[in-house]
């Protein structure tokens, strides 16, 4: 349909090509009205999503279906430092520490045998990736965990309200386990408000720094699938049991980063 | 050395210059985060008076990072010019502001007291202005760069074309860059963060952005904002480089975080050089920055956000880079709140480079966390381009669906450009003209019909779809 003043791109058809907001079009050079609001409606979707508060009844139904969580026991709900949103962030520093009330809760959960694993979900910047991302993601990983043919001994699932990544580290101090991985809500971009990041590091504990973790992101259904990030975070697990590290030390070499560059058409822009 | 300044019967003391730079800044986020704000909005007042009464020449003798511990206060102390610093000498941090301020700071005499300028003498100075001073002192400073065009003649405004895609497809860039160079984007530079830090994805990419450069012939650089060890390797094996990018910061520290050091910078400028990849001038560095990545690091040694950051840009002006950006909203609101924050610390940034002698762009962004909006970025769009700033980052819809976060558009820089009778780089400008992308009378116009040489790549596209169409119906 045309619409009085704006002036068409006929690119627009590349958009099948690309995510990015091509071809808008151009009322005088300013954007058309129908695109001013579009945006203005996924910007308020994304600002939305990252003041959403997990739903933790809904995410604890979610969980309690999968048959594979059932033998590590309750799942143990958690808080960190930071009271509310708005103080998680302007306080880092806040969420990613646990409340001290709650490391009494887990010193009765670790045992003489140290865990193999434990996972920890935090809400991040999304907890609408939280709750949409981890079930089925949980599901593909302890699918993968089960599968393997090295027994993995799992510590009960933790969840972290206002947490950041760093909280898994205190997390699995506490429970003296050998590994946490942490599922945790990306920050939301205007097309991705629902993306899920995982981050893995061996031998956790307070302090560890971001170039002592790996990490797999943009798990989504439009984007990296939970089978397919069960699959690199398994590879990436059992190297860390091998070399006793995570981190920069630590590569994925799960695939060949170059084969993911030329999936479309070819440059339509250079003589063929 | 201490600091103290007497108000009424009360004498406030600040135990160092550290201190009180901090505790004079305006109030942001990841100040308060660091734990140096000023406690009372009284107190950061004060501290402001103090900070004024300051002889400029105390900061060559009171390194804020130790000169022995640190490499670039080492760089700072080392490359200081007495010569070029002799007529403002005598200045206190407000009489420099005064100064700054009045018709005698010409650009010809800005330029000629830059290599007798520290960073801190800047930052601090910064600390007692206005908005509006920054505005007007930046406009004064003119910072002309060139490889293949020139960037930064009065009258003109850049942008970098960022056709960013998650999994870096080929041809998910190239429609964004097609996107862009029909808005008349992408003079300052055709630049790409790559998805990953992969080596071979980086020569890809690099070949094709020298592809489409070469086969349009398009007065432009290209750029894959990788790290500086990736550029130095990708020179050594043959793929066309034009510019080498490092995010830097104003500790030796932030840096080592960053996985480089100052040695890094001139190896691999020495490595662009050598290439010779340039036609009308030979600035080949590209350096990001923003507030708060020395925080971020733990690597701030005590001093404000803004003072670390102004310390980058003694880094970076060691290296002639043709484009320096701050990128100013983009590490979060535990660093900037929020729109006021973020349009304070954008003013601060381009006026504090640009008194360094940079080419200052800013990328004039927010995260969907931070407390900040389009409107936001409106008034710090003019605001800069009112002041002279050089570029600002040009994507499809502001919408970044790699990195994502949001900043200017296409449109944006066609709006400054307009309200403003702004241009672009003159070689590039010539370029739009004669693909009939826009009109030739002034101000620029955009033509409404698509160039002929472009329709017939689209032509050319659904052809070969069709033909693909064709041969899958075949199997």
């Amino acid at each position: 349909m045309k619409r009085p003043h704006v002036v068409a791109n006929p690119w627009q058809q590349l958009r099948r090509f690309t995510d990015a907001r091509i071809g808008l079009g151009r009322a005088g050079t300013s954007l058309p009205t129908h695109e001013l609001l579009a945006f203005q409606l996924d910007h308020a979707r994304a600002q939305d999503a990252v003041h959403l508060p997990l739903d933790l009844a809904r995410l604890a139904t979610d969980l309690s279906a999968l048959p594979a969580l059932a033998p590590l026991g309750d799942i143990i709900h958690l808080r960190s430092r930071a009271a509310d949103r708005n103080q998680y962030l302007q306080r880092p520093d806040f969420g990613r520490r646990l409340h001290e009330d709650e490391i009494p809760r887990l010193h009765h959960l670790s045992t003489s045998t140290e865990y193999d694993l434990a996972i920890v979900i935090a809400d991040g910047l999304s907890s609408q990736a939280v709750q949409q991302n981890t079930a089925p993601m949980c599901e593909a990983l302890l699918s993968a965990l089960h599968n393997d043919d090295q027994s993995w001994q799992l510590a009960p699932l933790c969840v972290v309200q206002q947490g950041r990544v760093a909280v898994g580290d205190e997390v699995g101090e506490q429970l003296k386990a050998k590994a946490v991985v942490v599922l945790i809500g990306e920050r939301p971009g205007l097309s991705s408000p629902d993306s899920l990041g995982i981050y893995l590091t061996w031998q956790p504990k307070v302090g560890r720094n971001d170039g002592e973790r790996n990490c797999i992101s943009n798990v989504r259904p439009q984007g990296l699938s939970c089978s397919e990030a069960a699959r690199r975070l398994l590879y990436l697990l059992k190297e860390s049991r091998r070399l006793q590290l995570s981190g920069v030390d630590l590569k994925d070499r799960t695939i060949s980063d170059t084969s993911t560059i030329q999936n479309g058409a070819k440059n339509f822009l250079l003589p063929s | 050395m201490r600091y103290s300044y007497t108000l009424g019967t009360t004498r406030y003391h600040f135990t160092n210059l550290a201190e009180l730079m901090a505790k004079a800044t305006p109030a942001r986020a990841g100040d308060r985060l660091a734990g140096v704000i000023a406690h009372t909005a009284q107190e950061r007042v004060i501290a402001q008076m103090a900070l004024a009464d300051v002889p400029l020449k105390n900061f060559l003798n009171e390194a804020l990072v130790p000169y022995e511990e640190d490499e670039v206060t080492r760089l700072i102390i080392d490359t200081h010019s007495a010569d070029a610093f002799a007529p403002i000498s005598h200045f206190t941090v407000g009489d420099f502001r005064n100064w700054l301020l009045s018709d005698a700071a010409d650009s010809a005499t800005l330029a000629q007291v830059r290599p007798g300028l520290t960073p801190e003498m800047v930052a601090a100075v910064s600390k007692i202005m206005r908005n509006q001073d920054l505005i007007l002192v930046a406009k004064k400073c003119q910072v002309t760069t060139a490889f293949r065009n020139t960037i930064g003649l009065p009258g003109r405004f850049s942008t970098r074309l960022q056709p960013n895609h998650p999994t870096d497809d080929s041809t998910g860039i190239a429609a964004s860059i097609l996107d862009g160079l029909m808005y008349g984007s992408g003079d300052a530079v055709i630049g790409i963060n790559p998805a990953t830090d992969n080596l071979a994805q980086c020569q890809n990419l690099l070949h094709m952005l020298d592809e489409i450069i070469q086969h349009y012939q398009i007065p432009t650089q290209s750029c894959v904002l990788t790290h500086v060890t990736n550029a130095i390797e990708a020179i050594e094996l043959g793929a066309p480089l034009d510019l080498v990018f490092q995010s830097i910061g104003g500790t030796e520290a932030t840096n080592t975080g960053f996985g480089f050091n100052l040695a890094h910078l001139a190896q691999a400028e020495a490595a662009a050089q050598s290439l010779a990849r340039g036609t009308v001038g030979n600035n080949v560095m590209y350096f990001e920055t923003g507030q708060g990545s020395s925080l971020s690091a733990n690597a701030h040694w005590g001093l404000d956000q803004q003072t670390c950051e102004v310390r980058a840009y003694a880094v970076a002006r060691q290296y002639n880079p043709l484009l320096v950006n701050t990128v100013v909203g983009f590490i979060g609101p535990e660093y900037l709140f929020d729109g006021k924050e973020i349009i304070r610390a954008g003013l601060e940034d381009h006026c504090c480079g640009k008194l360094l002698g940079l080419p200052m762009g800013v990328d004039v962004c927010y995260t969907n966390h931070a407390q900040a909006d389009q409107n936001d970025m409106d008034t710090l769009l003019t605001l800069l381009a009112v002041a002279g700033c050089t570029y600002i980052m040009g994507i499809p819809g502001a919408d970044d669906i790699m990195l994502n976060y949001q900043t200017t558009s296409f449109h944006d820089a066609l709006y400054a450009r307009q309200v403003l009778g702004l241009r672009a780089a003159p070689e590039f400008e010539a370029w739009l003209e004669k693909m009939q992308i826009i009109e030739t009378h002034q101000p620029a116009k955009l033509l409404d019909a698509m160039p002929d040489t472009f329709a017939r790549t689209l032509e050319h596209l659904s052809d070969s779809d069709n033909s693909d169409a064709r041969a899958e119906a075949g199997q």
